[in-house]
C-alpha cells in the first residue's frame, strides 16, 4: 500500500519552481530508473534508426547500379550516421517538449534548474557529454581483446562507468552532461483529467448514511489511499479495504452491499468532511493526527506502517 | 449541520465545474502547439493561451488549498507545468537563432576561450616538438607515436621517392567525397571527445591535445629527415590550419570545463560548471562546422592541388579568415 500512497516520500525528490505569477509547481525529478526505460528506448531507437538507414541505403545503392552512386551512397550513410549519433538527442531536446521519444513515454522532459528557459547551448552541452557517459563505456566493452591488455581495458571500464553511474551518486540525480548544461529532468507526464469520485447521486449517498463518528475515523492520508484504490478499481483490492472500513467505522455489513458502492460512498462522504474542515483551516493529516499537536509534515514513515 | 456538509460538497464539486472547460481548452491549444507547427495555433488562440495558463495556475493554487482530489491535484500541477514551459519558453524562429549564432555567439564563445586555446595550442606544439626530437634520435619512435592504419606506406624504411609520392598521390582513395566525408566524420567525432573528457577535470583532454601535436611531430621528424619538410608543410596546412585549430578550440573548450570545475572562483562549483559548459559548448557546434570545412580542404583541395605555394596561400588565407572571423574586435549590438 506505500508504494501506491500519494503521501510516500515524495518530498525528497519534490523541487521549487515559482512561476513569475508565484505559484509553486513543485516538480518531481525523474527517478534513476526512469531515466534509464527512457534511455533504453532511445537507445532501441536510435539503434534501429541506423540499422534501418544502413539497409534502406544498401537497397539503393544495389539498385541504382550507376557509376557514381557507390561514392554518393557511403557519403550519405557516413553523414547520416554521424548526425544521428550526435544529434538525435539534441534535435528532439531542442523542440516544444524538451523530450527524445523515450523521455515523452516515460513522461519526462528536461528543465533548466534555475527554472528559465531551456537554451540550444544547454541542450547541446548535455548531450555531448554522452560521448564519456554512453559511447566511452560501449567501446570498452566491445574492444575488449583487441591489442589492448585485458586489465587496462578493465580500469578504462571501471573509470567509464563513474560517469555512467554518476546519476545515482548526487541527490538531484545529475548526469555529467546536467551538471555543465545546468539542466535536470524532471517527471511531468501528460495527465488526463480523471473522473471526480465525490460526485455521487443523491440517491446513492442517501442509502449510505455515515454518523459523524464513522467519518471521524479517518484522515487525509487514508482519504487519498482509498481514492487510488478507487481508481485503481482492482475488485479484490476492494473487497480487502472495504472489509477494513467496515470494520474499524463498525459498519453493519449485508450480504447485498456493494464494496464500491460502499468506498465511493464513503470516500464522498469523507472528502465532504475533510474539505469542509480545510474550509476552516483545520486539516487531519491522517487517522493519528487528533488535532491536539503541530504538524511537522514529514513524519511520513509512520503512516506508512499503517 | 447535514446542510452546511452538503453546501461544502457542493463548492467543491462547482469550483471544477465551473473551471473544468478552461481547463480542456488550455490542454487542446497546448497538445496542438506541442504537436510541432505554431500555426495550428490561430492569433486568437495564441492570445488566449497566456490567459488560461493563469488561470489554471490559480486554480491550482485554489486546488491545492481545497480540495483533497490527489488525482485532480496532479493534473492541474500537469497541466500547469507543460503550459509554463510554453509560454515562458523559447520564442525565436530557427532562422533567427542561426543568425544570432554566427553573427554574435559563435565568435564570442571562441574569445571566451582565448587562454584555454593559447594553453591547448601550446600543448600541441609541445607533443610535436617532444616527437619530433624523439623520431629524430631514434626512428623506432615513429611507430609507437603513429598507429599503424594511419601510417600506411609511410614507414622509416620507406624511400624519398615513396615518400613524395603520399604528398602528392594519395593512393587507395575510392572516391574523394567519400574520403572528405570520412575525415570529416572521424575529426569531428574526436573533437566531441575531447570536449567531453574535460569533464574528467580537463586532464584526457591535455593529453589527446599532446597526442594530436606527438602525430605532427613523428611525420615532421620522418619527412625531414628525407629533406621533404617544406613540402609536407604544404600537405598538411592546406586543412591543417582549419582542422588543427578546430582540435585546439575543442581541446580549450574540454579544459575550460575541467578548470572551472576545479576553479570555480565567485560562484559555486555547479554554477560555474553550468556556465562553462555552455559557452563551450556553444563553441563545440562551431568546431563541428570548422572541420567540416577542414574535410573539404582535406579531401578535395588537398587532392586537386599538388602546388606547394598555392598548398601555404590557401593555409594562410584559412587561418587569417579564422583569426579575423573570430578576434576581431566589433561594434556590439541588442543584448548581451
Amino acid at each position: 500500500m506505500a508504494t501506491a500512497s500519494p503521501f510516500a516520500d515524495t518530498t525528497r525528490s519534490q523541487r521549487t519552481l515559482i512561476t513569475p505569477e508565484g505559484v509553486d509547481l513543485r516538480l518531481k525529478l525523474a527517478t534513476a530508473g526512469q531515466r534509464a526505460g527512457a534511455f533504453l528506448v532511445d537507445f532501441v531507437i536510435l539503434i534501429g534508426s541506423l540499422i534501418l538507414f544502413t539497409i534502406i541505403l544498401v537497397a539503393a545503392g544495389v539498385g541504382t547500379l550507376a557509376a557514381n552512386s557507390g561514392e554518393f551512397v557511403a557519403v550519405i550513410w557516413l553523414l547520416g550516421f554521424f548526425l544521428v549519433r550526435n544529434f538525435y538527442f539534441i534535435a528532439f531536446e531542442i523542440g516544444r517538449r524538451s523530450a527524445t521519444p523515450g523521455k515523452r513515454i516515460v513522461g519526462l522532459r528536461v528543465v533548466a534548474r534555475d527554472g528559465g528557459r531551456l537554451t540550444a547551448d544547454a541542450v547541446i552541452a548535455r548531450n555531448m557529454m554522452r560521448e564519456i557517459e554512453v559511447f566511452l563505456p560501449l567501446s570498452f566493452l566491445f574492444s575488449g581483446g583487441e591489442g589492448v591488455d585485458g586489465a587496462i581495458t578493465l580500469i578504462g571500464l571501471l573509470w567509464a562507468a563513474i560517469f555512467l553511474f554518476f546519476p545515482l551518486l548526487n541527490k538531484d540525480r545529475l548526469r555529467a552532461g546536467d551538471i555543465i548544461a545546468g539542466t535536470w529532468v524532471v517527471y511531468a507526464p501528460r495527465r488526463a483529467l480523471e473522473a471526480d469520485l465525490s460526485s455521487v447521486s443523491e440517491e446513492h449517498r442517501a442509502a449510505y448514511a455515515f454518523t459523524d463518528e464513522q467519518l471521524g475515523a479517518y484522515g487525509e492520508y487514508e482519504l487519498q489511499t482509498l481514492e487510488s484504490v478507487l481508481r485503481a478499481s482492482n475488485y479484490d483490492t476492494q473487497a480487502a479495504v472495504a472489509a477494513t472500513i467496515r470494520g474499524k467505522i463498525g459498519w453493519a455489513w449485508n450480504e447485498h452491499e456493494n464494496d464500491h458502492d460502499f468506498l465511493s460512498a464513503y470516500y464522498a462522504a469523507l472528502g465532504a468532511r475533510l474539505e469542509r474542515g480545510m474550509l476552516f483551516g483545520k486539516r487531519r493529516r491522517d487517522k493519528f493526527d487528533r488535532g491536539d499537536e503541530p504538524d511537522t509534515g514529514n513524519d511520513w514513515r509512520r503512516r506508512i506502517d499503517s | 449541520m447535514e446542510r452546511v456538509a452538503d453546501q461544502a460538497l457542493f463548492s467543491s464539486r462547482t469550483f471544477r465545474a465551473e473551471r473544468e472547460n478552461d481547463w480542456l481548452q488550455l490542454e487542446e491549444l497546448l497538445r496542438r502547439a506541442e504537436a510541432g507547427s505554431v500555426g495550428g495555433l490561430s492569433d486568437e488562440d495564441l492570445l488566449e493561451l497566456p490567459v488560461l495558463y493563469r488561470s489554471a495556475l490559480s486554480s491550482l493554487s485554489v486546488a491545492r488549498e481545497t480540495s483533497l482530489d490527489m488525482a485532480l491535484v496532479s493534473y492541474l500541477e500537469g497541466l500547469c507545468t507543460r503550459a509554463y514551459f510554453f509560454v515562458y519558453g523559447v520564442r525565436t524562429s530557427f532562422g533567427e537563432r542561426m543568425a544570432n549564432f554566427f553573427a554574435r555567439d559563435w565568435p564570442r564563445s571562441i574569445r571566451a576561450l582565448w587562454r584555454e586555446t593559447l594553453i591547448a595550442l601550446a600543448l600541441i606544439v609541445a607533443g610535436a616538438i617532444a616527437a619530433y626530437l624523439l623520431v629524430s634520435n631514434d626512428p623506432n619512435w615513429y611507430n609507437a607515436i603513429i598507429p599503424q592504419e594511419l601510417a600506411a606506406e609511410r614507414n622509416p624504411a620507406a624511400t624519398t621517392e615513396q615518400l613524395r609520392q603520399t604528398l602528392y598521390h594519395d593512393q587507395g582513395r575510392s572516391g574523394l567525397g567519400v574520403f572528405a566525408t570520412y575525415l570529416f566524420t572521424h575529426n569531428a567525432q574526436v573533437s566531441i571527445f575531447a570536449f567531453a573528457l574535460g569533464f574528467a577535470f580537463g586532464v584526457p583532454t591535455a593529453l589527446l591535445m599532446v597526442y594530436n601535436g606527438a602525430m605532427i611531430g613523428a611525420f615532421s621528424a620522418l619527412f625531414v629527415s628525407h629533406g621533404l619538410g617544406f613540402e609536407l608543410g604544404g600537405w598538411l596546412l592546406i586543412h591543417g590550419s582549419t582542422e588543427l585549430f578546430a582540435i585546439g578550440l575543442a581541446g580549450a573548450a574540454g579544459l575550460h570545463i575541467g578548470t572551472k570545475i576545479i576553479f570555480p572562483g565567485m560562484e559555486t562549483r555547479l554554477a560555474a560548471a553550468r556556465r562553462a559548459g555552455r559557452t563551450a559548448a556553444t563553441a563545440m557546434i562551431g568546431v563541428v562546422l570548422m572541420l567540416l570545412v577542414a574535410g573539404l580542404l582535406e579531401g578535395f583541395g588537398r587532392q586537386l592541388i599538388v602546388d606547394d605555394i598555392t598548398r601555404y596561400a590557401i593555409a594562410a588565407m584559412m587561418f587569417a579568415f579564422w583569426c579575423a572571423y573570430f578576434y576581431l574586435p566589433r561594434a556590439t549590438y541588442g543584448d548581451s
